[in-house]
């Protein structure tokens, strides 16, 4: 049997324990979410853990997850089900002439010539799943109708089968990059959760859980800059991900101070446009240097 | 849960159902659409958590009323609003006030420099009870020097000046230097923290002398009508852009649903059907090539619509950064072509310099001549112009009393697939003095367009053209 947490400080240890540091907002809402049974839609930019936590919650509870990814044009045909088509022809083929039509009707239209899809399989396994719908905002609004009846009651309608109802109920999260506007119905469904980027204190524990051997003074420089650049007008201003990768090459790189040679060299690790590149290596390189100016005039003086 | 009690009666009915009913209403009143399910989550959520914490509670309700990020920030201002002021409306009606004799004495006697370093120390201990007595104190240390402004969002300002208070980096922050009296650099949060104290306890003030509660102010000042800081505005105008794009490029599609434009590749279908014994099982389609829009678009840069040029300019900006077949203009009394220059620059500032420097617009009298705009742009096109294309044209349709030239605007509408206007002025001033709006609005689609919500709602319009060409 999966963990069911009792307390939202219980939750919030669980998450701690497999490498994900929750905000007080991200617990809260994954408690509700396991108590009340409602999916989640995890709203924020990109890079701020909205898949991670997803991840994490499988860990932690302990389910398998099963992951839904969106695009454009995706139909339910790869999200919910589709007949076996082939088998269905070689069971036609196979039949001898004495049965009846309507017994081959009703034989081909069952579970065993069916492929379920993510949804159906989520929905329909043994053991509570956790399942991920990401970045929902890819699709059409159709596809949004289409989830209204999994994401309320559980259950998928088949026209040949009838009603598929969910033997255990799954932990649904939902991703959004924000890039447009989701459907009411599908947000009335939901618990909502706006995931931003972390305070700094925040993304210094997080850096810190994922490269505890990287030194605390380069680790608090590290995330100093990152929120400096993130405060600057950026195509893609950098992610969580991007500041544990950069703390990672530090690592590797053996660094024990970020100077501005140092930020120029691997500042690419962070910044991902050209254009970035050089309004990041304008504006904070220049600072760096300056600090580290003052710093060795400091420590001589 | 308890049920919701069904009578609304004069005195508020008690108990949590009740106050929950009138949050909601308040932030219906703002603009959230709270409806009757999410109220019936907001009860269950609350069954889930503990009572005595505050920010849970917060949270709870958060994550089931509120359900985008803009609702969320309306709904944290709501919520301090609401549950700030009703226990400020009880005590009204106990008469109750809350004048501590030491903390008003202290603050007439306590100096600021004393004052600064004790706040400085609070801070670094995170202690918000002392936080609030040393806002408390600063309120009537301030108070005394008699310069209140009656306006608490200036006072608060006021006072964090007169403390001398700045937010800075938390590294080059020194004991020392306070000591020394410069000015005290805090985190941003930190200080963020204290105003929000200070603006709290002014209220508070305010309302203590008053004897009565000040009218719930609505939000709607917040800046949500007008576009904000041209920065922030950059990325939002992109985002939008971005959508722009997948609607042209799908225009059509969906309305008349993808399948039945594909046609069967025989040949990959006849392969494939090899593994089923020659049965065609699974159909080959030939992939769908969406069609690759061409856009022209005219962009206004006259001063008449100097407030929304910059707007406009980002929008073009964003459009060059999207599509590779585009050609962009801008004119005032002439038209000028600026794609190279948007080829050629990435950076939005410095593309709206250089068409500042040497876009060459003949700029002879300064107004615009939409009558010879199009002469010239019909002149330079006329050939690449075809039904595919679509032009779009940013403008207020002001000609200054000259001929609006309607005719061959509608020789550019008719040759090229779709026309659409974006007119920065709000619907009202349509053809009112000398904007001839009407006269184009015959040949193309008029849009309102000058913050990137009514961009959005273009781009919305936009599929629910009708597939027309």
């Amino acid at each position: 049997m999966s963990a069911q947490p009792e307390s939202v400080a219980e939750i919030s240890e669980g998450l701690r324990a497999v490498g994900y540091l929750p905000g007080q907002s991200t617990a809260l809402v994954s408690y509700l979410a396991t108590r009340l049974g409602k999916p989640v839609l995890v709203e924020g930019p990109a890079g701020v853990g909205k898949t991670e936590l997803a991840k994490s919650l499988s860990r932690y509870l302990d389910r398998r997850l099963v992951r839904l990814q969106c695009y454009e044009g995706l139909d339910e045909a790869k999200a919910l089900y589709e007949w076996n088509y082939r088998k269905q022809l070689l069971r036609i083929q196979s039949e001898t002439e004495e049965a009846g039509w309507s017994e081959v009707q009703d034989d081909i239209f069952s579970d065993e010539f069916l492929l379920p899809r993510p949804l159906m399989t989520a929905i329909a396994t043994e053991d509570p799943v956790v399942l991920l719908i990401d970045e929902i905002d890819k699709t059409d609004q159709e596809f949004e109708a289409m989830l209204l009846e999994l994401l309320s009651d559980f259950q998928i309608s088949i026209p040949e089968l009838g009603v598929i109802e969910a033997r255990t109920q799954p932990v649904v999260l939902l991703t959004s990059n924000n890039t447009r506007e989701l459907t009411e119905a599908l947000k009335r469904r939901c618990l909502y959760l706006w995931l931003d980027y972390p305070s700094l204190e925040h993304e210094l524990q997080i850096v810190k859980l994922h490269t505890p051997e990287l030194s605390d003074t380069v680790a608090r420089k590290l995330v100093e800059i990152v929120q400096m650049v993130r405060d600057l007008d950026l195509k893609k201003p950098p992610s969580i991900a991007e500041s544990i990768d950069w703390a990672r090459a530090l690592l590797l790189l053996g660094a024990d101070d970020i100077d501005s040679d140092l930020f120029l060299e691997t500042m690419s690790i962070i910044v991902k446009h050209r254009t970035d590149l050089d309004t990041v290596a304008e504006r904070v390189g220049v600072q760096l240097g300056g600090l580290a100016g003052a710093t060795r005039s400091a420590s001589t003086g | 849960m308890p049920p919701a009690p069904q009578a609304r009666a004069e005195p508020a009915p008690p108990g949590l159902p009740a106050r929950l009913l009138e949050l909601a209403e308040e932030l219906r009143a703002e603009g959230v659409a709270v409806g009757t399910s999410e109220l019936l989550d907001a009860f269950s959520a609350l069954g889930e958590v503990s009572w005595a914490q505050r920010p849970e509670v917060k949270e709870a309700l958060a994550a089931t009323l509120a359900k985008s990020s803009e609702d969320r920030r309306i709904f944290d201002l709501v919520f301090e609003r609401f549950f700030f002021r009703a226990p400020e409306a009880e005590a009204l009606e106990h008469d109750i006030s809350e004048q501590d004799a030491e903390l008003d004495a202290g603050g007439a006697q306590i100096d600021l420099a004393q004052l600064r370093e004790r706040i400085a120390q609070a801070i670094r201990e995170g202690d918000d009870a002392a936080l609030r007595d040393l806002a408390r104190l600063a309120i009537a240390a301030f108070g005394r020097q008699g310069e209140g402004s009656g306006v608490i969002g200036v006072d608060v300002q006021r006072i964090r000046r007169a403390l001398e208070l700045r937010s800075g980096d938390a590294r080059t922050r020194e004991p020392q230097a306070v000591a020394r009296g410069e000015a005290l650099e805090l985190p941003r949060e930190a200080l963020r923290r204290f105003e929000a104290h200070l603006r709290r306890e002014l209220e508070r003030d305010a309302i203590e002398r008053a004897k009565r509660l000040p009218p719930s102010r609505p939000l709607n000042e917040l800046d949500r009508a007008l576009p904000s800081g041209p920065l922030q505005d950059l990325a939002a105008v992109h985002r939008v852009v971005a959508q722009l794009k997948r609607r042209l490029a799908t225009q059509g599609h969906s309305a008349r649903g993808r399948r039945k434009h594909q046609t069967v590749d025989v040949r990959r279908t006849m392969r494939a059907s090899l593994q089923t014994g020659g049965v065609p099982v699974v159909l080959k389609w030939r992939p769908r090539r969406p069609r690759r829009p061409e856009i022209y678009v005219l962009c206004d840069v006259s001063t008449s619509v100097t407030s929304a040029s910059v707007f406009f300019l980002s929008v073009l900006h964003a459009l060059h950064d999207n599509f590779r077949k585009m050609r962009s203009f801008v004119f005032i009394e002439r038209i000028s072509e600026v794609t190279e220059i948007f080829e050629r620059e990435r950076s939005f500032k410095a593309v709206s310099e250089a068409i500042g420097r040497d876009a060459g617009v003949a700029d002879v009298s300064g107004y615009t001549d939409y009558g010879r705009v199009w002469t010239e742009f019909i002149a330079s096109v006329e050939d690449d112009l075809h039904p595919r294309a679509t032009v779009i044209v940013l403008g207020d349709a002001r000609t200054n009393g000259r001929d609006p030239r309607a005719d061959v605007f509608a020789q550019v509408a008719e040759k090229a697939g779709r026309t659409f206007w974006l007119n920065p002025e709000p619907r009202l001033y349509w053809n009112y003095g000398d904007s001839v709006i009407a006269a184009y609005e015959r040949h193309c689609r008029a849009f309102e367009c000058w913050t990137t919500g009514q961009l959005e709602e273009f781009v919305k319009a936009l599929t629910r053209t009708s597939p027309g060409d």
